[in-house]
């Protein structure tokens, strides 16, 4: 009988290793997070229909545990019954995420077993032309947030000439709310790799770098293990997949910048450099990494595509809605009782992704709002929760759907709290390069202060017309997306919960 | 320091093992960091050299970043979360604890050399917020009592 418990890094943070020691007589495999962090550490075991689950486990209960196994399994007080008929499993559309939970992160056999290099050797098969058609075709759009068709700057970077082109993928993912990234990297690390090497033959660059944060170190011993498991297997080198094309690539470790997510800041990074945003155009489609074209990608965009390849664009494009194609890996954080990762199609809306499958607050206390899109993202009141999820959708709520991690908050959080920490963290991650954010964001901090101290409402409405103005010069004036977008989740606690700063509705609507 | 010119040979080879890297300051400068705990002084001017750059240039890149530190940490480094997801499940009252505890302010060291306190923005362990990471291991769901006992442990090995 085999037993199955997570090796995440959340996981572990939450006791998976000690449930292991406990179990060690037993045979225990570690695999990926199902991501059903809520059930963490979560052991499965497997039975005649399937995989059943106990969680969420702490050491003490093993034994128990142990007992429930010789006899009625059911019986044990933690026991979920089969793990992918959970509920909150079994509505997902788990494309990107497929394995997860499934298979051990670095078992090339559990990782063919279930699918892995079938989009590697189709995009071999068919060539540079009509793999590059294929990501097109399938309106994958950019994961990391800026939502831009990634089939645009394939065709861009195959079609530029150069002695020396780069594949980098952004790997920095520093937005509170969001963990898909490490996830994936920790527990899938062969589709990445299979992703870069497809992106790799056919945009014609022969190298490639992942830069990761400093902060997941797991991820990055996992991919560095990985990559020279790959290497062995011939996924990488000099004849990648049998394709008679050279694809090789290395991790690089960010150095705690919030900035260097940003890509031009983190192509500066790479070179050596302070992670100081660049000015575009050029675009790095064009001069990227060294000056050269380079195709910039987040985790999840490069780690589609191998699906995409295996089973053809219209495969994917079946899911979403508009133009939010296929799925994304929602992530439900914060003050949430079920937080998880909830893969599926674009379009069902923040009231299910909150309600049902979050369960709403952990404290039980009312829902105050939820930030989607990471510390740039709005705050969104519940009022408008029926918003379906799609990248259009919530633009046209003046919010965005980001890299899809939401946070929740109750109505003991202090959204004028939360607006002033907007600006204080823009202030101390502004890479100093444009004046709206390296100085804006820092009178941001003194303007709120200002409106939160103001004796009277002549004060306070002076202090909301400087700060509106001030988040108005931000928004337009910036050089890119950490000046740009801190005004919404200034503006939009501001607009929604006008009484955190002493405001009645009327002066913050004015 | 006569103490930092003792780590130049470690230093001087993994410049010389780098050496045709492209983009090699970052590596660097984790390596050595990794290796002393710190990136001495000593070292710029040989860094400096290497890469053919400014010794400007150099400590450009060193403060610029968060994770790179010019003096010796503590015996032990608590980050805690201050990010979204961990202040909507109490973040900053387990800051208030911390600062209450050790007599500290965010940044700041103990006396005894003991513990070093930092504030960081996301582990990425957000759906099971608060979390903080100590000596490089991340503790999520964090109670006041569960950080007071991986404070009692820190204290118990000085």
């Amino acid at each position: 009988m085999s037993l199955y418990l997570s090796c995440d890094s959340l996981a572990r943070a939450v006791g998976a290793d000690a449930v292991a020691s406990a179990l060690a007589s037993q045979d225990l495999q570690r695999t990926s997070s199902r991501g059903l962090y809520w059930l963490e550490p979560l052991l499965e075991v497997d039975s005649p229909q399937g995989r059943i689950g106990f969680g969420p486990l702490t050491a003490a209960d093993v034994p128990s545990v142990l007992d429930a196994l010789r006899g009625e399994p059911s019986s044990h007080p933690l026991a979920l019954g089969l793990v992918e008929e959970l509920p909150y499993l079994k509505s997902q559309q788990r494309l990107l995420f497929a394995r997860a939970g499934i298979t051990r992160p670095l078992s090339l056999d559990d990782y063919r077993a279930h699918g892995g290099f079938e989009g590697l050797t189709r995009a071999v098969t068919i060539g540079g032309d009509e793999t590059a058609t294929a990501v097109f075709d399938s309106g994958l759009r950019g994961r990391g947030g800026a939502a831009f068709p990634a089939g645009i700057k394939w065709r861009t970077v195959r079609a530029t000439q150069a002695a020396q082109k780069y594949i980098v993928c952004n790997a920095d993912e520093g937005d509170s709310g969001t963990f898909a990234d490490r996830m994936l990297m920790e527990g899938d690390p062969f589709l990445l790799i299979e992703g870069m090497a497809i992106a790799g033959i056919t945009v014609g660059a022969s190298y490639g770098y992942i830069y990761v944060r400093s902060e997941y170190p797991q991820a990055i011993a996992t991919l560095n293990e990985a990559l020279e498991i790959a290497r062995t297997n011939g996924y990488l080198g000099a004849n990648v997949g049998g394709s008679g094309l050279a694809f090789d690539m290395e991790v690089r470790v960010g150095a705690g910048a919030y900035i260097c997510g940003e890509e031009t800041a983190l192509l500066d990074s790479l070179e050596g450099k302070r992670g100081i945003v660049r000015a575009k155009p050029p675009i790095p489609a064009l001069q990227g990494l060294f000056g050269l074209p380079t195709l910039v990608h987040n985790v999840l965009t490069l780690a589609s595509v191998p699906l995409i390849l295996a089973k053809g664009a219209q495969f994917y494009r079946d899911y979403g809605m508009g133009r939010s194609l296929g799925t994304m890996p929602f992530q439900l954080a914060g003050n949430i009782r079920r937080g998880g990762l909830v893969e599926r199609a674009f379009g069902l809306t923040l009231r299910e992704l909150v309600e049902d499958y979050g369960g709403g607050t952990a404290s039980g206390r009312p829902l105050k709002a939820a930030q989607v899109g990471g510390p740039l993202g709005a705050w969104v009141p519940p009022s408008q929760f029926d918003t379906p999820l799609d990248y259009e959708a919530f633009a046209g709520i003046g919010a965005m759907l980001g890299h899809g991690g939401v946070v929740v908050a109750d109505d003991s959080l202090d959204m004028a709290h939360m607006a002033r920490f907007a600006m204080q963290f823009c202030a101390e991650e502004s890479c100093g390069k444009c004046t709206p954010c390296r100085i804006g964001s820092t009178r941001g901090v003194e303007v709120i202060d200002r409106l939160l101290a103001a004796p009277d409402q002549s004060g306070r409405d002076e202090q909301v017309i400087i700060l509106k103005d001030l988040c108005d010069t931000l928004q337009y004036g910036s050089l890119c997306a950490l000046g740009g977008m801190v005004s919404f989740p200034v503006a939009s606690a501001l607009k929604y919960f006008p009484a955190d700063f002493g405001l009645q509705s009327s002066e913050a609507d004015q | 320091m006569p103490d930092e010119m003792l780590h130049l040979p470690m230093v001087n080879s993994l410049l010389e093992r780098h050496k045709g890297t492209p983009g090699a300051l970052l590596p660097i400068l984790h390596e050595i960091q990794a290796g002393i705990g710190y990136i001495p002084d000593a070292a710029i001017p040989e860094i400096a050299h290497a890469l053919n750059q400014s010794q400007a240039e150099i400590r450009g890149v060193i403060s610029f970043y968060h994770d790179f530190r010019t003096a010796p940490p503590a015996r032990h480094i608590l980050r805690l979360c201050r990010a979204e997801s961990c202040k909507s499940r109490g973040a900053e009252q387990l800051a208030a604890q911390l600062r209450d505890r050790l007599q500290l302010d965010d940044h700041g060291s103990s006396a005894d050399g003991s513990i070093s306190l930092r504030p960081v923005y996301c582990l990425g362990a957000c759906a099971c917020s608060p979390a903080l990471e100590l000596d490089g291991q991340v503790h999520a769901r964090l109670s006041t009592e569960r950080l007071d006992a991986l404070l009692d442990a820190c204290r118990e090995d000085v």
